[in-house]
């Protein structure tokens, strides 16, 4: 266990030492320190309120076909957000991640037409991802652009090329049928296994490899990085690459399960929870820190939101004033718990 | 100081003509350096022991951080030459130098608060498996940096805390450890007692003091407080003027004598002032 030598919490030192003189602690409270040093802790509790609130006023929530529907909201905004969330701990930010899920499609859609076979239009669009992500990073790092900026004015400019090459159209997706499409939207689990595979993929690169300390490091001190010879430019640029094919995926995911797709949608609609999963999950804004389960668990918090609230059928007038007051209350809850557990944490 | 290391900081250095020249880590010879019409370094020669911990002084503007900038490769000199034990080099950027073994610590780029002290001890020296994976050897690499920090007695209390949860000294430590760890032969610490307390101090003057007599490591400290070089170092260079005025062992002399130096310093130069301005 961390022992405290930091003369300022003597107090925290003496009532932990009180229950049992010998050292160990008691059990119950060993394991609310334990819980307490969990940054996700605050996002568990938001989640498994509003997943328990639901379950209560609507049976229907805890049906089959209903876990089935939020689980096909959330797994865009979970892939987004653990995209934002490596984005967020190099201290940038990424605002075109919804742009390339609802352009990405379209790109496979017109290298079907053009007479490529389905796997190979799925190759080239992610290609056709890691260069906007490129195109993110490299502007953000070499020329000193504000990603905030930068991927915003992506952002617009993806929709302005769907627009464009749709000519505001509407269009069916390819790959419908046969095994392909249960593997690739259409199976009822598809796209939440897909997350759930990219989340494991982003955390074991965060957590467990060497490029990901680069990553918290690049994040944490940026001068202290480069001093040691970290590569920072282009650990950053890897990150935009990282997040947009992960967003691109999904996108075509989503596309192939919903059969059709239409140019009018904006970006920053699905950008924005993905924003909203990881930093509700605990990733910092400001750089360094960052969760993927955090960010799997605010996803999961905001497509249970989205779902209740049309389960329960709340006026539809009524809808983002609702969402936007439990994303804050959620919020508000999570800083003050948090301010809470910090002390535990040492 | 015991009688047994008493050999390795003998008499002055540039008197001493009985020094094996190996024993001679970093020599300088009359390094010069302008910056436009100023002149910061105007021919200095400076010998480095090994195991030596050499503190340089100077007002601000002698040509002291020009000197520390030059040794450790961040900028060229204009003329001189420079070696490291006894072969002539010349550092093209600060990765350069380190290959010679010459480790700079900066007091606050160090560290990376956010990642534990083990993840920072061999932050960009990482111990991975499979290859281009780099996947971290984890438990290895704590394993090594607790053994290593107890190795050169720096005692921190948990391995797996975040940097940015330690005290000033403690980061300090940790960031000297980290220079020393893949043998440097030369480190250049820059105010290392700067903002800490008396316990504080004393881990990083125990630090310097394992490192230098036990293990060869030789140091340069630049200070502006002669109490803290009095306490760390075994030779002050005093530089003034872009050259070294003044070579002593610190047990030959005193914060008295320095001071003085320092004041006949500043009277000389408010005289030329005057002078200057007279005519």
């Amino acid at each position: 266990m961390v022992r405290i030598v930091d003369s300022a919490t003597e107090s925290d030192s003496n009532t932990r030492q009180t229950p049992a003189p010998k050292g160990k602690g008691s059990v119950a409270y060993w394991l609310v320190q334990r819980a307490m040093q969990q940054r996700e802790l605050t996002v568990v509790l938001v989640t498994a309120f509003v997943i328990i609130y639901f379950g209560i006023v609507n049976s229907a929530f805890y049906t089959t076909a209903n876990i089935n529907t939020v689980v096909q909201y959330l797994a865009s905004f979970a892939v987004i957000g653990f995209g934002e969330v490596l984005i967020l701990v190099i201290g940038e930010i990424d605002l075109s991640a919804g742009a390339v899920y609802l352009s990405s499609p379209w790109f496979m859609y017109f290298f079907w037409k053009g007479g490529m076979p389905i796997g190979w239009a799925i190759v080239a669009t992610m290609v056709c991802c890691a260069g906007i992500g490129m195109i993110n990073g490299l502007i953000t790092v070499w020329l000193n652009v504000s990603s905030l900026i930068v991927t915003l004015a992506i952002n617009y400019a993806l929709f302005g090329i769907v627009l464009i090459m749709s000519n505001d159209i509407q269009v069916d997706m390819p790959g419908q049928t046969g095994h392909f499409s249960i593997i690739f939207g259409v199976g009822a689990w598809s796209t939440i296994l897909w997350a759930a595979a990219m989340g494991l993929f982003i955390w074991a690169l965060l957590k467990r490899t060497r490029f990901g300390l680069h990553i918290t490091a690049t994040g944490g001190n940026l001068l202290a990085a480069a001093e040691s010879g970290i590569r920072v430019r282009r650990v950053k640029v890897w990150c935009f690459v990282i997040i947009s094919c992960a967003s691109g995926f999904i996108g075509i995911l989503d596309a192939i399960r919903i059969g059709s797709i239409n140019p009018g949608s904006s970006g920053l609609d699905t950008t924005l929870p993905g924003i909203v999963a990881a930093v509700l999950g605990g990733t910092a804004l400001t750089g360094g820190r960052g969760t993927i389960v955090g960010a799997a668990l605010g996803a999961i918090f905001l497509g249970v939101l989205e779902d209740g609230f049309n389960l329960i059928g709340v006026n539809a007038n009524w809808f983002y004033l609702a969402e936007g007051i439990m994303i804050l209350v959620a919020m508000i809850v999570n800083t003050q718990l948090g301010t809470m557990a910090r002390r535990f944490r040492r | 100081m015991t009688e047994a290391e008493l050999p390795l900081v003998g008499a002055s250095p540039t008197t001493d003509a009985t020094l094996a020249a190996s024993d001679v880590v970093l020599e300088t010879v009359g390094l010069t350096k302008r910056f436009g019409a100023v002149v910061s370094l105007r021919g200095i020669d400076m010998q480095l022991r090994r195991g030596e911990v050499l503190g340089l002084v100077g007002d601000n503007g002698a040509g002291k951080s020009t000197l520390v900038k030059i040794l450790c490769g961040f900028q060229p000199p204009d003329a001189g030459k420079m070696y490291v034990e006894g072969k002539e080099v010349s550092f093209r950027s600060v990765a350069d130098a380190r290959r010679f073994g010459i480790e700079t610590v900066y007091q606050d780029l160090a560290l990376v608060p956010q990642l534990t002290v083990a993840q920072n001890l061999f932050l960009n020296r990482e111990l991975t498996r499979f290859g281009r994976v780099g996947w971290l050897s984890a438990g290895k690499m704590r394993k090594l940096a607790k053994n290593y920090l107890e190795d050169i007695k720096v005692e921190i209390p948990d391995i797996d805390a975040e940097a940015g949860s330690l005290s000033g000294g403690q980061r300090q430590a940790i960031a000297v450890a980290r220079a020393t760890r893949e043998n440097a032969k030369i480190l250049l610490l820059d105010e290392p007692l700067a903002a800490m307390g008396a316990r504080e101090s004393a881990l990083i003057v125990d630090l310097v003091k394992d490192l230098s007599r036990n293990r060869g490591v030789s140091i340069i400290v630049i200070d502006h407080n002669y109490t803290h070089l009095f306490e760390l170092c075994d030779r002050l260079n005093v530089i003034q003027r872009g050259r070294i005025a003044f070579d002593q062992q610190v047990k030959d002399t005193s914060v008295e004598e320095l001071t003085k130096l320092m004041v006949s310093e500043y009277r000389r130069e408010l005289a030329a002032g005057q002078e200057l301005l007279e005519q």
